[in-house]
């Protein structure tokens, strides 16, 4: 637990002493912002063209605002997650200090979970961020509450599921850009593989939908839980999770 | 203390490590010396736990380093070759992350982060970020990292490169102080430095064991029978015939006249032991009424030993191929 501890410290110092975290921070703010500027716009003047007109639509703020604004969280999120994980293990494989890390009495364990909750923390404190929008907005109307939670609880546990598996790309190699783009690629990958299903056949479409983050993702920005999804998240940072351990192994008995 | 057996690393089709065993006492300094790529570094990590070994077993304090690694490395501190740190970090705030990682509590921590910092000598450098560190510091940030927790073992791949003539010699004795308590296994090419701080010296080449033992025996052992040097003033022949007669010599050869005393010759003896033959040579020379100007004994350098062990393994290896 102390060794966890002090794993987790160092890497946040890490993240916090050099400029990633801040460039990752501003980005990932100002692209929200913008989104959530435009989406607000949108949504203002729907309801003026709504209320002029009450049978064009129906116009609610969970599924026309915040469940889109949401989304877009969860996209640029995708994007952010592996470069603050690409350095996790490949950084200390290539500069020699994994050499002198694994001399110490810690288990491969409490190396991976410090690592893994540095890095969730970095990307929790992002999505924490976006709540200075949701303040704003708490000022013009009032807002349900519970469905942000819901929607903000499935966000984290994207986060957690992207930084597993950057973490084990991460193990993977010496090589900091290649560890981002492996993470990058299958993300993508199996976020949008549910796209597919409507074009195959139904059994196939169903394993695709099963696998896909995106579909499992798609019920939180509505403000949607189904235990489901909660399994397949819990199991996606599980298994990756596992895997980094294993492949911090299986490089030692490789080397 | 430290206990290697037919320890076996192998990297796809090349051995690093073929069939090692030594062991070392507590309290002892080992000198582990080798040429380039014999397999020092592969053991040292082995010992470490940085990887397991193909075959072989490795014990430190009587724990296997892959049966009960974290036992094994509680008990070990270690300084690899070029000292990776993170160069981010202060030195202060380092060496607080490494007592977490050792399983320290903070207080005790913030405890051995001083003293160690007061043992290498770097408490002033404290609030410093590690990449501003020349080289010299740098290397006492990693022998204080090794030293953090007080471990029994301390394993230093290379510790004195990269410090000055006068840090080496700091550096040297501070080693040296652990004679008695702590059981050190240093790596080294400089020769002296292995004499100046070591009581046992294990030689390798090509991954091999070729020598092991205390210092003192090995160039004891290595000679091939004594020799001695005489600086002497006198006719040349007369007193290359009156050195052959004396009892216990087997060869005088003159090796040169010196530069400075008029009429003086240098001899080299090779006499059957030190001692007796020593004081048998003097006496000769002196009621013959020559001058003898200097008399010692010469014994074969690290150096010789060394060249000598890891060269005729190289040779005999070479045959057997």
């Amino acid at each position: 637990m102390r060794a966890f501890l002090a794993i987790y410290r160092r890497e946040m110092a890490a993240y916090f002493h050099s400029p990633v975290a801040y460039v990752v921070l501003v980005a990932f703010l100002l692209l929200t912002g913008y989104f959530f500027y435009a989406g607000v716009s949108f949504y203002t003047l729907a309801s003026l063209q709504v209320m002029q007109n009450p049978m064009m639509m129906e116009l609610n703020l969970q599924d026309h605002l915040l469940g889109g604004l949401i989304s877009n969280v969860s996209v640029i999120l995708l994007f952010a997650a592996p470069l603050l994980t690409m350095r996790l293990l490949a950084e200390e494989r290539k500069s020699g200090t994994l050499e002198l890390l694994l001399s110490y009495p810690l288990s491969d364990l409490s190396v991976v979970m410090g690592k893994f909750f540095a890095a969730w923390s970095v990307l929790t404190l992002m999505v924490a961020a976006t709540w200075v929008q949701i303040f704003l907005l708490a000022f013009m109307t009032p807002l349900p509450w519970l469905s942000l939670a819901v929607s903000y609880g499935g966000l984290l546990l994207m986060a957690g599921a992207f930084v597993a598996f950057g973490l084990w790309t991460s193990s993977l190699t010496e090589n900091q850009i290649v560890a981002a783009f492996a993470g990058f690629l299958p993300l993508i990958i199996l976020w949008a593989v549910g796209w597919a299903a409507p074009l195959v056949k139904p059994a196939l479409g169903e394993l695709l939908k099963g696998l896909s983050l995106g579909t499992h993702f798609q019920g939180f920005p509505k403000g949607l839980v189904d235990t489901a999804d909660l399994v397949y998240f819990v199991l996606f940072i599980g298994l990756f999770l596992f895997l980094s351990i294993r492949t911090l192994e299986a490089k030692r008995w490789k080397a | 203390m430290i206990e290697v057996r037919e320890l076996t690393k192998r990297f796809g089709a090349t051995v690093a490590v073929d069939r090692l065993s030594f062991s070392l006492d507590q309290g002892e300094i080992l000198g582990f010396l080798g040429p380039n790529g014999a397999g020092k570094t592969t053991t040292m990590r082995i010992l470490t736990g940085f990887f397991p070994p193909s075959s072989g077993q490795a014990l430190i304090n009587g724990h296997d380093v892959v049966e009960e690694p974290k036992a094994a490395r509680r008990a070990v501190g270690y300084m690899p070759e070029n000292v990776p740190l993170y160069s981010e970090m202060r030195v202060e705030e380092y060496l607080y992350f490494v007592g977490g990682a050792k399983g320290l509590d903070r207080g005790l921590s913030r405890k051995e982060a001083g003293r160690v910092m007061e043992a290498v000598g770097i408490s002033k450098r404290a609030h410093q970020l590690i990449k501003q560190l020349s080289k010299g510091y740098r290397q006492r940030v990693g022998l204080a990292q090794a030293l953090l927790g007080d471990p029994p073992v301390l394993i230093l791949d290379e510790p004195t490169i990269g410090f000055d003539p006068g840090q080496i010699v700091e550096i040297r004795s501070l080693i040296k102080g652990f004679a008695g308590t702590k059981t050190v296994i240093l790596s080294s090419h400089i020769l002296p430095e292995v004499a100046a701080t070591c009581s046992q010296v294990v030689i390798i080449t090509q991954g091999r064991l070729v020598a092991e033992g205390p210092i003192e025996l090995l160039r004891a052992g290595r000679q091939g029978g004594a020799s001695l040097k005489v600086l002497l003033q006198g006719p040349q022949e007369a007193l290359t015939r009156l050195l052959q007669e004396v009892p216990g010599v087997d060869g005088v050869a003159c090796t040169g006249t010196s530069p400075h005393l008029e009429g003086a010759c240098y001899f080299t003896l090779e006499t059957e032991a030190h001692g007796q033959v020593a004081a048998r040579v003097a006496q000769a020379v002196v009621a013959a009424g020559h001058g003898l100007m200097e008399l010692s004994p010469v014994s074969a350098s690290l150096e010789e030993v060394f060249m000598q062990l890891t060269t005729e393994e190289h040779a005999s290896g070479e045959e057997a191929a």
